[in-house]
Order: structure tokens, then C-alpha cells, then sequence
């Protein structure tokens, strides 16, 4: 069985790092993983998306339409504009926050009302206001890992496994504020 | 060491270098090639350097190459096209240390200007060529790459794309084997390619060809994977991946070979299936080959020319359907956009109150073409824009190129548009070239480059004065403007448009996302005094936004450039501490 995962955001949002973490975790548990990543133009303030899949063996990079298992979204829209990539009992973990499109800002488009409500109508959807969570603890940069702890329960990789790869990954200076974050994230 | 790592593909190209040996890399960034250069400084033993273009790039491959070393060049396709020149004829030298070149491919143009595909320019050049599928194989050929390059006396191209490039996957680490210099001697008839050498060498490169072709039969990258016989697969690189995705079962002919192709394996291949399919992204190279060959297979009748592959595109055709898909959701674009606080749009703002066209190049700044900046009207290539505005002013005049400026960043002004500003000169233009100075190479992820003072490795060195450079190739007037300065950069602008003589402004704040710049302030609005006139609104800013009919500024992406400011006409947007 091989897991599916999507992580989708805003560029500058720090989608890569979640989804590397996840990959790292993924490996140190024994299993064949694979990361396709966004550099260049589309980190621009655009609309991002990073896969990770892991299990046994896996062969392509990316996760299609209709078969992610988990959908992680940084931003509802990109919840919004992602979701027909989960398959039929998959999950969105969605970040509850709100940035404006430049075609929103312009007035050509207009940000769509009450998504969180529109997505639970035909998905399975978990939402956290991840920014008033790292706002509470003092940095909104961790947001991340809040997020990140939210959605590790739906990751199949066990709680521990996620939070040691953290540990490793970020900076060693700023380990015990997103380990805060990230279990902050995790018991909400 | 047997190490087990999750890296990117291009870590891994990195990786295999350093293993195989390399002791000189020169490259330009370029996505989605950059990674491999700043994975590869990292190793002390392994020289690496930015330099200003591709070109130069590959003859200082060529050049450590001969001196008896193995070499690496690394840029994207179109980087190639730059490069072709010394390309075309270090096929006909051969080596003497290893040489490979990484090129990668953009299908589905995720970060470039076109989707060309570098096998045919190999294939025109007569380079051989190799394509990974996967992180471990990208390490595996790169070292695989100098062995061949040295066997048959001749530079290597190693070619991904994209998803090759930018995903990660697990890779089984070596050690580096270091590698005698191969003795140099001179040798006027394989290094100096005047028409009498290069006519003997002519014969040497077809004579290659039709050796390595030979020897791909049996080479061990070229490899059947025997499944069901009713489907077949040739196929290559990422695509693959979506055949192994799409149709576990099929039999497939992989090949990690994909210049010269081995003949008889194809032909023994093509005869064992029922149906085979060639799956290739981008151009029918395998396809038109094998076809010439009288084999029957299918390819670019059933799969595009065009964008990345998928499983999902492969199921389609050959079962007729995929998994069970939720409807799409209609949901407003989200296209990239200059950061908060970028240089670029403060600059563009002016030529937009001024109603100026502009001739772009590549880089952030092309992204002033677009909604609500609309400033940028032409995009070809790095360097093109000056020599764009040159040749508007010889074919329209000057009253016409009155309303148009050239803009170019200082990354690209090094790469190419030193060139088109040397004819500028020469020719007598006297149109008005912006030089957005943000004193890094911005879209690929801030490289350093020959005006920044450092080194790829972090060292300091020579940093090349623009305003001094330009003078000295004999523009008559230079100037230098701080970015954000919109009152002194409208007034410029203005007078150099309607003058007649060349003018080169160089725009100079730094790139809002380099490291180290510390911004104490932020901006806010004062709801009372808001007309809410939107003014703001159209300098396209990502951190203001106008929700239920109040325009708000995001205090977490806001920078306090202040910006902004010098638009709104009711002093309702304040500078304050953060």
C-alpha cells in the first residue's frame, strides 16, 4: 500500500519543509519514499503543491487526481482548488486562513464564501486556525508545525516518528518552540 | 559507507560528481538545474563556481577537461542554446579528463520561456547522452557518465526535467574515488579546431557514434524488464515512472541511453510485443528514429508533444479510463507575483503612471507583464531586452521609442545583456535601459554572481561595478537611483525617454527575500481617512487586500518598503514600527 499525500499552499508558505519532513519521517521508518517539489517561478506568491508518497515501493513522484489519501492545505482556496485530487474516503486537513489571489485584489475574481462548509459537504475535513495557534505561542513562523502536528494523525507514521524528524530538521536554536508548536498542532 | 538518504535530483547529480571524482564545476543558474551547483559547493574537494553564462560555463569545462581533469557544466535547456557554440566543437575535440554537461529540461514550463528538448540538439551535435528516472540513478549515471565520456573521447550530456530535477527520492551514498590527471600533451590536430584538424576529427565523432551505438546494445542502462507481451514500453527518464504507475505489467525497454539508440535491442524488443507504445515527454526523438527503422510502434499519434506526462494521461489511453475523480471545483487563479516589498514593483509603478511600455528580459521582473502591473510587452531570452528596444528604435525611431524603455536585471545584464548594450552603443540607440539592480540572481533562489563580491563557495572576490562597466563601454549617460525613490526615478525616466541620448538607469535596493536585511517597519492604513479609492490596490501588491469594503494591509507579509504610500493621495497609509 503506498500513502498519498498532498501538501498545498501559497508559495512562501513553507509547504517544502512540511512536506520534507514528512518524507524524512517516512524513510527512518523503513519505507520507499519519493518528494516532487515546486522551485522557481510558481514560489512566487503562487499556487504551490508538493507530493509525498510513501510504502513499499514507489514509482512516480507526484500524486494524481483521485488518489491522494491526505490532502494537507496551508490556505482554503488552495484546499478548494486541490481538493478532486483526494480519492473516495481520503482527508483535508486545512489551515483556516485566507489570502487573497491577485485576480481577488484586482476584483477580476472573487474569493469564494464559506469553503470549510462547501468542502465538508462532499470531503472528510479537519480545520485549524493554525495561525492563532502560533500567534499564541509567540511566532507566527511556526505555523508549520502547527499544521504539521494537526495533520500527523492522519499520516499513519506515528506521532513519535513525526516529531523526532522535526526535531532534526529545523534549526537547532528554534527545536523547542516548534516542538511546542507541533504538539500544540497535534492535541487540538 | 553505505548511507542511506532521501535527495533531490539534482542533490544526487551533485552526489555522483563528487564520487566520480570531479574536481571543476562552472555553471549559471537556471531552474531546474540550480540545486546541483549549490549541493555541489558544499564538497571542499570539489572546485565550483558561478559563471556569468552557459558559454563560459562549458569552456571552462573544456578547458580543465583538456588540462586532464574530470569537469562538470550544468544549465537548463535553454542555458544550452547559449552554450551550443563551444558544444558543437567539444564534440569534435573529445576529452582528455571526463566531461559532462547536466541540462534539464522544462516540460510543462514550469519556471522557463520554452519546452525545447535537449536530445535533439545532442543528437545534432552527435553528444551522447544519458537520462535518470530517479534520484539513485541520477548519482549512478553522472558517475557512469565520465566512464563513457573518457572511454570514447568525448563530452557526455546528462539530461533530466523537471520532476526528475525537483523530486527526492532514497539514494545509497559511496565514496568519492579521486582520479589521476590524465597527462596533457599538446596536440594541435584533436585541440585545435581549424579546418584542417576539425576535418579528421569529423570522421572520429561518426566513427564514435557508430561505436557507442553498437556498444548500447549491451550496455547495462539499456535494459528489457519482461512482463505481459500483449503491451510494450520504450521509454526514458520520469516517463518511466508513469508506465511503472500506470501499467505494472506491461513489458518495457528502458533506456538510460537515449543518444545513440541500440538498434537491434529496439528491434528485438518492438518484434516480442503485440502493441508497443513509444512514451516519451516533449519530441518524437525515440518515435521518428525507430519509425525510419520500418518498426511499427506508436507515440506521438495517441501522446502530446506538449506539457509533463502522467499515469493518470496513461491509463486514459491505453484502458480508457482512470481512477474515480471528484469534480474539479472552479477556484480563482493564484498566479506567482512580485513579493511584498520587491524593488521591482516599485520601479514598475513609475512606468505604469507613465504609461511606458517596456521591452523585458528573464527573470522575477517578467512577472510585470501581468495584471495589475501591465508593464512588460516582449519576453524572448536572457539578455534580449536591450537589444529588443535597439531594434524598435531602428525600425520605428525615435518618437516611437519615446514610450518604451529596456528592463533587465543585473544577473541577466551580466549573463548576455552587456552584449546588446555594447551594440547599443556602437549603433547609436538612444533609448533608455533600466537596470533592476537587486544585487542577486532573484527567480532561481538568490545565486550570487559577478557584481554581488561573492563567490558560489560564500567567498569574497571582485565585485564588477555596473555603473562603471557601463561607462566604460561608452554609454553616455549612467545613473543610479535608489528603487523606491519614485519621485527622482519619474523625473529620470522622463527626461531620458524624450532625450537622445542613451541613458542606463540602474535601479538599485535589494531583493526583499536576500538574507541579512533587517525591516523594522511595516505599513498600516488609517481607516478614517480611507477613501477607499483602491489606488493602492493596483501597484499589485500581495500584502494588501481589500475585504467587505475595507482595504487592509497584512502585517505579517508587509515590509514597510512603503511603497504604497507614495500612491495613496489621503495620506491614509502610515510607516510604523513593527
Amino acid at each position: 500500500m503506498i500513502k498519498n499525500v498532498m501538501i498545498v499552499g501559497v508559495g512562501g508558505q513553507g509547504t517544502l519543509l512540511t512536506s520534507r519532513i514528512i518524507g524524512k519521517a517516512a524513510l527512518s521508518v523503513g519505507y520507499d519514499v519519493k518528494i516532487s517539489e515546486v522551485h522557481g517561478m510558481a514560489q512566487r506568491g503562487g499556487s504551490v503543491v508538493t507530493f509525498v508518497r510513501y510504502g513499499e515501493k514507489v514509482a512516480e513522484p507526484v500524486v494524481e487526481e483521485g488518489v491522494a489519501d491526505v490532502i494537507i492545505a496551508f490556505e482554503r482556496l488552495e484546499a478548494l482548488r486541490y481538493s478532486h485530487f483526494l480519492k473516495k474516503g481520503g482527508v483535508i486537513v486545512v489551515n483556516d486562513c485566507r489570502i487573497d489571489p491577485m485576480t481577488v485584489v484586482t476584483g477580476a475574481k472573487e474569493y469564494p464564501e464559506n469553503v470549510i462548509e462547501e468542502l465538508k459537504k462532499t470531503y472528510s475535513v479537519y480545520a485549524i486556525d493554525g495561525e492563532r495557534i502560533a500567534k499564541e505561542l509567540g511566532n507566527s513562523k511556526v505555523l508549520n508545525s502547527v499544521v504539521l502536528g494537526y495533520a500527523t494523525k492522519h499520516l499513519g507514521l506515528g506521532v513519535e516518528t513525526v516529531l523526532e524528524t522535526l526535531k532534526n530538521t529545523v534549526p537547532p536554536k528554534t527545536v523547542e518552540l516548534n516542538v511546542k508548536a507541533f504538539t500544540a498542532g497535534n492535541e487540538n | 559507507m553505505e548511507e542511506k538518504v532521501i535527495m533531490l535530483g539534482n542533490e544526487a547529480i551533485a552526489r555522483g560528481a563528487y564520487e566520480a571524482g570531479v574536481v571543476v564545476s562552472s555553471a549559471y543558474p537556471g531552474t531546474p538545474s540550480t540545486e546541483i551547483s549549490e549541493a555541489l559547493c558544499k564538497y571542499d574537494e570539489v572546485y565550483t563556481e558561478w559563471a556569468p553564462n552557459e558559454k563560459v560555463a562549458v569552456e571552462v569545462a573544456f578547458g580543465a577537461s583538456v588540462a586532464g581533469k574530470r569537469t562538470l557544466a550544468c544549465m537548463k535547456h535553454v542555458g544550452l542554446n547559449v552554450a551550443s557554440d563551444p558544444l558543437y566543437t567539444f564534440a569534435y575535440t573529445g576529452v582528455n579528463g571526463g566531461a559532462v554537461i547536466v541540462v534539464a529540461d522544462d516540460p510543462g514550463l514550469a519556471s522557463s520561456q520554452n519546452e525545447q528538448d535537449t536530445r535533439m540538439i545532442a543528437r545534432s551535435a552527435h553528444v551522447p547522452v544519458l537520462e535518470p528516472s530517479d534520484s539513485q540513478e541520477a548519482k549512478d549515471f553522472t558517475v557512469l557518465a565520465y566512464e563513457l565520456s573518457e572511454k570514447y573521447d568525448t563530452p557526455v550530456i546528462l539530461r533530466t526535467t523537471t520532476k526528475l530535477a525537483h523530486s527526492q527520492s532514497v539514494v545509497t551514498l559511496s565514496d568519492r574515488v579521486e582520479k589521476e590527471a590524465v597527462p596533457y600533451e599538446r596536440n594541435l590536430r584533436k585541440y585545435v579546431m581549424m579546418p584542417a584538424s576539425a576535418i579528421g576529427r569529423h570522421v572520429f565523432v561518426e566513427d564514435r557514434e557508430n561505436r557507442l551505438a553498437k556498444d548500447a546494445e549491451t550496455l547495462s542502462i539499456n535494459k528489457v524488464e519482461r512482463g505481459d507481451n500483449k503491451i510494450g514500453f520504450i521509454t526514458s527518464g520520469i516517463a518511466y515512472q508513469y508506465v511503472k504507475e500506470a501499467c505494472p505489467t506491461a513489458s518495457v525497454l528502458k533506456l538510460g541511453l537515449v543518444n545513440p539508440l541500440p538498434k537491434k535491442l529496439i528491434e528485438d524488443f518492438v518484434s516480442s510485443v503485440e502493441t508497443c507504445y513509444v512514451f516519451e515527454e516533449l519530441e518524437p526523438v525515440f518515435e521518428e528514429q525507430i519509425k525510419s527503422w520500418g518498426l511499427k510502434v506508436l507515440g506521438k499519434e495517441l501522446f502530446t508533444k506538449q506539457g509533463e506526462y502522467s499515469a493518470n494521461m496513461l491509463k486514459k489511453v491505453i484502458y480508457g479510463k482512470t481512477e474515480e475523480v471528484y469534480a474539479k471545483v472552479e477556484a480563482p487563479n493564484r498566479p506567482p507575483i512580485l513579493c511584498p516589498g520587491c524593488p521591482h514593483r516599485s520601479v514598475f509603478s513609475v512606468l505604469k503612471k507613465l504609461k511606458i511600455h517596456a521591452a523585458g528580459d528573464i527573470g522575477c521582473y517578467t512577472l510585470g507583464a501581468v495584471a495589475p502591473l501591465d508593464v512588460i510587452d516582449t519576453t524572448v531570452c536572457m539578455g534580449a531586452s536591450i537589444s529588443t528596444l535597439h531594434g524598435i528604435e531602428k525600425a520605428m525611431g525615435k518618437e516611437f521609442r519615446n514610450n518604451w524603455v529596456a528592463v533587465i536585471g543585473d544577473s541577466t545584464f551580466l549573463h548576455t545583456g552587456i552584449n546588446s548594450l555594447i551594440n547599443s552603443v556602437y549603433n547609436k540607440s538612444t533609448g533608455t535601459v533600466i537596470i533592476l539592480d537587486n544585487r542577486t540572481t532573484g527567480m532561481t533562489g538568490h545565486q550570487e554572481h559577478s557584481a554581488t563580491g561573492k563567490t558560489l563557495k560564500g567567498d569574497d572576490t571582485y565585485a564588477i561595478n555596473l555603473k562603471d562597466l557601463c561607462l566604460a563601454v561608452g554609454v553616455p549617460v549612467v545613473l543610479e537611483i535608489d528603487a523606491f525613490d519614485v519621485e527622482t526615478l519619474e523625473k529620470e525616466i522622463k527626461k531620458s525617454v524624450n532625450g537622445d541620448v542613451l541613458t542606463v538607469i540602474i535601479a538599485k535596493s535589494p531583493c526583499a527575500l536576500l538574507k541579512g536585511q533587517k525591516f523594522p517597519n511595516r505599513c498600516e492604513i488609517d481607516k478614517d481617512a480611507c477613501k477607499k479609492c483602491k489606488a493602492c490596490l493596483r501597484i499589485g501588491c500581495p500584502a494588501i487586500s481589500m475585504r467587505d469594503g475595507v482595504v487592509t494591509i497584512d502585517e505579517t507579509m508587509c515590509n514597510g518598503c512603503g511603497l504604497c504610500k507614495n500612491y495613496c493621495k489621503f495620506n491614509a497609509i502610515k510607516v510604523v514600527a513593527r
